[in-house]
């Protein structure tokens, strides 16, 4: 797993080299001016003018002793802005990720439930129309209608810093700030797990050990939540490794639209102003999530279904 | 009455209720300002770093030795007064006394002298050119500044305000390494307000400084930066009052003239004159084509520049007849050779240079490359394409990002058309004549000599500009530097570009300086408390 993580920071640092331009190149061309001595400085205080062996060398130093290094144009430690961002990034996750599968797996469960009738259509076009609409879409119109025309909710941000709260209240206005942007990542999720909830009951309703258990006379519901739906979680949880895998940077679109200050616009934008140690220490502290969790995955795997071996 | 007004007129018109407001009310004390900062600064200190960003923060922290009104004839700040040597060779600066930094260390000459010459004359991107003839900075008492200088450096006196000349605490820089100071990101300045948090990729907090040494000023209690990174989402925040003022064209074009329509929202274009920005095509002169001076100007025929300022720009342009903007009226210029809109004359002149017409009515291909700062560039690029199209040249547009965009143009020099901007400033030798000048071809540098145009004639013009101490004879040497720029055509200047600001309508003089927006806040206020 260790080797996974290093094969992974390897291969990013010089997938990375190919970006044309460097850091100094954008600092320059954001100042509107500049002169060779003042690109020669920053390139200097960079590490950008030594041969790249040596900045790999630096690099992978800096990895195997668990240091993420140094962001100079932030002028901040890595490891420190990525902190900073962490508490934004597990809070609209958790509450977006949390809304998608409970609300999802109910519905696809309601859907399946209720195969062909009317409740499933509506459920089932529903979750289609979430699951094709684009996520900047959905937030936009969500602003536009909650925040602009109800005015119910704020337009953006993490927390109305001009009232200054604390405490409770600030715990209060902050869940206000986060309504928003939790349902528009949300909604997209929650579609793909009703869809995938509603298609697995429907299979494991086919199979013989629930023909079994009507005719033992369970009753039906009973039948659907523990014989049906247990059986047909494998699935969600294998989705549910794959959105938790792209908690630290899949919310670029949302972080953006809702001035969100999270790890997915720190990434994005790390990538545009070439700030490659921070994109760096960024990526291996994903390939440490996706790592993580994929081992977890497989042992709720072995949990749900005892057939399934561990390694 | 009953027609609607253009979106420039709706402005003057509310720029002038505004100062006749400003002159009727007093000013009230108090409140909050919520503004929008876009993108996120690097740092909040200008004293290396010359964004937009940084200098829209940095400006309120820091004072500058003078500011700029809108007709940007300096006015007193840090220095209460100054003079130049006939001969040019001496400028004194009597500072301000009382004055303090934030952290309570009196403000001195010594201050000036230091940022003088370990900034501004060694790594400062634009000042390094304009202070390089300095040979020496007495400080004969506290309060005095004099700079002696080898030859005359008049565009000095365009360049010391707060962002663009910043001075720095020399009692917490000396001795440290500039680049790597903390103190770059939580700013002891001498302005009107003081830093307070900046909480990264959020917002930055600075609060009113009871000690500036303008009693009355700032009337603001504080400032907040918010940082919205969407576009349609700062619309919405302005629209709704989360914020209260914006600048640098902050929401996209077409939903400007719906936000001045709103009741508590205005749009503003003042405050722009310092920098007079300036949108141009450089032509590469190392293209088989494009080194031909008659496909240059065949290309400049093609172009109406009428519809890029009306049609692509929704007016927030004027057509440019040279490189000098009308804005900076001292220099400029309308007698120098004009490329109107006439593609006739352009596919004449295609012809004539031996390039004609193939079978599929098709002259030639070329590239352009947008400038990747938004979709304004990329519509003045679509419409670059359909123009040529019509002359017969096909264009191939490219799209990159910043960093790729500048290595292209800037430092390998693989590119055909590229288009971008330049602030003139008050004098053209901060902002223009580097485009022109031969010095900087291949010095990988962004925002030089994009063109590869190397003429020993305009580069003698503009070493002559930088050192005469003679205004007249200067105004003299910028219309000739600019005849001669239009004759051969290495760059196309298109439009003047008008940025604007979107502010509520509850605040008033928002806008008192010719670089409001790099200058400070501190003479705006609330008519009525915010809520």
């Amino acid at each position: 797993m260790v080797a996974v993580v290093v094969g992974i920071a390897i291969i990013n640092f010089f997938l990375l080299q190919l970006a044309p331009g460097d850091a100094a190149q954008v600092l320059a061309g954001e100042a509107g001016s500049a002169t060779p001595e003042y690109m020669a400085a920053l390139r200097k205080q960079f590490g950008l003018d030594q041969p790249l062996y040596v900045q790999f060398g630096r690099y992978i130093g800096n990895v195997l002793t668990f240091d993420l290094g140094f962001s100079f144009r932030h002028g901040m430690k890595v490891s420190d802005l990525i902190l900073g961002r962490l508490p934004a990034t597990l809070l609209l996750m958790s509450a977006s990720i949390g809304l998608a599968a409970i609300l999802g797996v109910a519905a696809g469960f309601i859907a399946a439930r209720n195969a062909g009738r009317l409740t499933d259509t509506i459920i089932s076009s529903v979750a289609l129309l979430f699951y094709a609409t684009p996520v900047f879409w959905i937030g936009l119109m969500l602003i536009v209608v909650f925040s602009v025309w109800l005015d119910l909710l704020p337009v953006g941000g993490m927390t109305a810093i001009e009232a200054g709260y604390t405490g409770f209240a600030l715990a209060a206005d902050i869940a206000r700030h986060m309504v928003l942007p939790s349902v528009t990542l949300g909604l997209f999720y929650l579609a793909v797990y009703a869809r995938l909830t509603r298609a697995a009951m429907l299979e494991v309703m086919t199979q013989d050990y629930v023909r079994t258990a009507v005719a033992k006379g369970v009753r039906p519901y009973r039948v659907a939540l523990h014989h049906v739906l247990r059986n047909a979680l494998l699935p969600i949880v294998t989705m549910l490794g794959l959105q938790i895998g792209s908690v630290l940077g899949g919310a670029v679109l949302v972080e953006t639209i809702f001035s969100w200050p999270g790890l997915g616009r720190l990434a994005f934008e790390a990538l545009f102003q070439r700030d490659l140690n921070l994109l760096l220490g960024i990526l291996i502290c994903s390939s440490v999530v996706v790592v993580v969790v994929n081992l977890l995955v497989d042992i709720i795997y072995t949990l749900l279904d005892p057939r399934i071996e561990t390694i | 009455m009953f027609t609607k007004p253009s979106l420039l007129t709706a402005a003057m018109v509310v720029a002038s209720g505004l100062m006749s407001e400003a002159i009727a009310e007093t000013p009230r004390r108090g409140g909050t300002l919520v503004a929008i900062v876009q993108p996120e600064p690097v740092t909040i200190t200008a004293g290396t770093n010359v964004a937009a960003p940084t200098q829209f923060v940095s400006g309120n922290i820091f004072d500058g030795l003078v500011t700029y009104g809108i007709d940007l004839q300096p006015k007193p700040a840090l220095a209460e007064s100054w003079d130049v040597a006939p001969d040019g060779k001496t400028i004194t600066f009597r500072l301000r006394k009382g004055v303090t930094w934030h952290d309570g260390k009196p403000f001195t000459s010594a201050d000036v002298k230091w940022t003088l010459e370990n900034i501004w004359k060694t790594i400062h991107p634009r000042n390094k050119a304009v202070f390089l003839e300095v040979s020496q900075v007495d400080t004969p008492d506290e309060h005095t500044v004099v700079l002696r200088l080898n030859r005359p450096s008049l565009p000095i006196l365009s360049t010391i305000n707060a962002s663009g000349a910043q001075i720095l605490p020399k009692h917490l820089y000396e001795g440290t390494d500039f680049l790597t100071s903390p103190w770059n990101n939580k700013p002891i300045g001498t302005g009107p307000f003081v830093f307070k948090e900046w909480s990264k990729g959020n917002h930055i907090i600075l609060e009113r400084n009871p000690n500036y040494w303008d009693k009355e000023r700032p009337y603001l209690d504080r400032i907040i930066f918010k940082v919205i990174p969407d576009a349609a989402a700062r619309s919405a925040a302005l629209e709704k009052g989360d914020a209260h003022y914006a600048a640098f064209s902050p929401v996209p074009l077409k939903d400007a003239e719906r936000l001045a329509a709103l009741p508590n929202l205005k749009i503003e274009t003042r405050g722009y004159e310092w920098l007079s920005p300036l949108l141009y095509f450089d032509l590469n002169v190392d293209n088989a084509y494009l080194k031909d001076v008659r496909v240059r100007r065949a290309i400049a025929h093609a172009i109406d520049r009428n519809a890029i300022a009306k049609r692509v720009w929704y007016g927030f342009g004027k057509p440019a007849v040279s490189p000098i903007p009308s804005t900076v009226k001292q220099f400029h210029t309308a007698d120098v050779p004009k490329y109107e809109f006439d593609p006739k004359r352009a596919e004449a002149l295609l012809d004539e240079a031996g390039f004609k017409r193939g079978a599929n009515g098709v002259r030639f291909t070329i590239s352009h490359d947008f400038l990747p700062y938004g979709d304004d560039y990329r519509r003045t690029g679509e419409y670059l394409k359909q123009a040529l199209k019509r002359v017969g040249i096909e264009v191939n547009i490219r799209a990159q990002d910043g960093a790729a965009f500048i290595k292209r143009i800037y430092a390998d020099r693989d590119f055909d058309i590229s288009s971008s901007w330049n602030g003139a400033f008050p004098d053209p030798q901060i902002g223009i004549t580097r485009m022109y000048w031969s010095g900087w071809v291949g010095k990988a540098t962004p925002w030089t000599n994009g063109s590869g145009y190397r003429n020993p004639e305009i580069d003698k013009l503009i070493e002559q500009t930088a050192v005469s101490s003679d205004p007249a004879q200067r105004v003299k040497l910028f219309h000739q530097f600019q005849k001669t720029a239009q004759t051969d055509l290495p760059t196309i200047p298109l439009i003047e570009l008008r940025f604007f600001s979107v502010h509520s309508s509850n605040l008033r003089d928002l806008t008192v300086y010719g670089d409001q927006i790099y200058a400070s806040l501190k003479n705006a206020w609330f008519a009525e408390p915010p809520k």
